[in-house]
């Protein structure tokens, strides 16, 4: 059982650490292609032709789409959270001495 | 547990108090660089909470409270909510509809990147709500570990 787990271990580190040795430097988008999602650049002109860091002007496509786009999505996970920790405050609080 | 009631050995305080601070930087490096590498509010705030786990599990429950109030975290976390709202209707009010990014264009976290590694200062209001949601996902994920930690201490005497 120990031996499974270390080999378990052992393995999904070097997942890790090839993904993380694949990564891009930092704050790069992935490529130069024309991407639907992340936009076209032209690089004669010095500046983008359409998509999602034209119109939010973030290098990080996910967060354009988390905090720009679905940002009603956002806005109900923080209210969920939000009532969540109202619900713990609530079984838990304490008289004030 | 020891003489020290709930506090772990001198070794693991130091070690916390150490690491304590590095993790409250390393938290708020990847909630404000949210809109430039992987990474946002949730995931920067939970990197702070668990910091502050890290502060419980070392000195104890009774000491951390002493320092932080759960209150006091509670009021953070609304605050947190309360700047993503404002400026959500501030989108309303300035531009087109409730959360519209309406600081695209301006000289204040307005610059649209060009190609290669972007400023900081880009992306327009998406940092100030990347930075609303990590205090929110700090404030409340502290005072709940902390107020649970405290109501598991009491619930043993």
């Amino acid at each position: 059982m120990k031996k499974a787990t270390a080999i378990a271990f052992i393995i999904f580190s070097l997942f890790l650490f090839f993904s993380a040795y694949e990564m891009r430097s930092f704050g790069n988008p992935p490529s130069e292609m024309d991407d639907r999602i992340i936009g076209k650049y032209n690089s004669t002109a010095n500046k983008w032709e359409y998509g999602a860091v034209n119109e939010t002007g973030a290098n990080n496509a996910v967060t354009s789409v988390v905090f720009d786009y679905r940002g009603y999505d956002t806005l109900g996970e923080a209210t969920v959270l939000f009532t969540a920790i109202a619900g713990v405050m609530m079984l838990f609080r304490r008289e004030k001495k | 547990m020891n003489e020290n009631g709930d506090r772990m050995s001198i070794i693991v305080q130091t070690i916390a108090s150490i690491l304590f601070p590095l993790a409250l930087i390393f938290s708020f490096y990847v909630i404000m660089h949210g809109h430039l590498t992987p990474g946002g509010g949730f995931q920067g705030g939970a990197i702070g909470a668990s910091a502050v786990a890290l502060l419980i599990v070392a000195f104890g429950a009774k000491y951390v409270e002493g320092k932080m109030e759960e209150e006091n975290l509670s009021i953070f976390e609304s605050l947190g909510g309360l700047v993503f709202v404002i400026v959500s209707i501030l989108g309303f009010f300035l531009a087109a509809t409730f959360l519209t990014n309406f600081l695209v264009g301006e000289p204040l976290f307005g610059i649209i990147p060009a190609w290669g590694e972007a400023p900081l200062n880009s992306g327009g209001v998406l940092p100030i709500l990347n930075l609303a949601v990590g205090m929110k996902v700090i404030g409340g994920l502290a005072s709940v570990v902390l107020i649970l930690a405290i109501a598991s201490k009491e619930g043993e005497k």
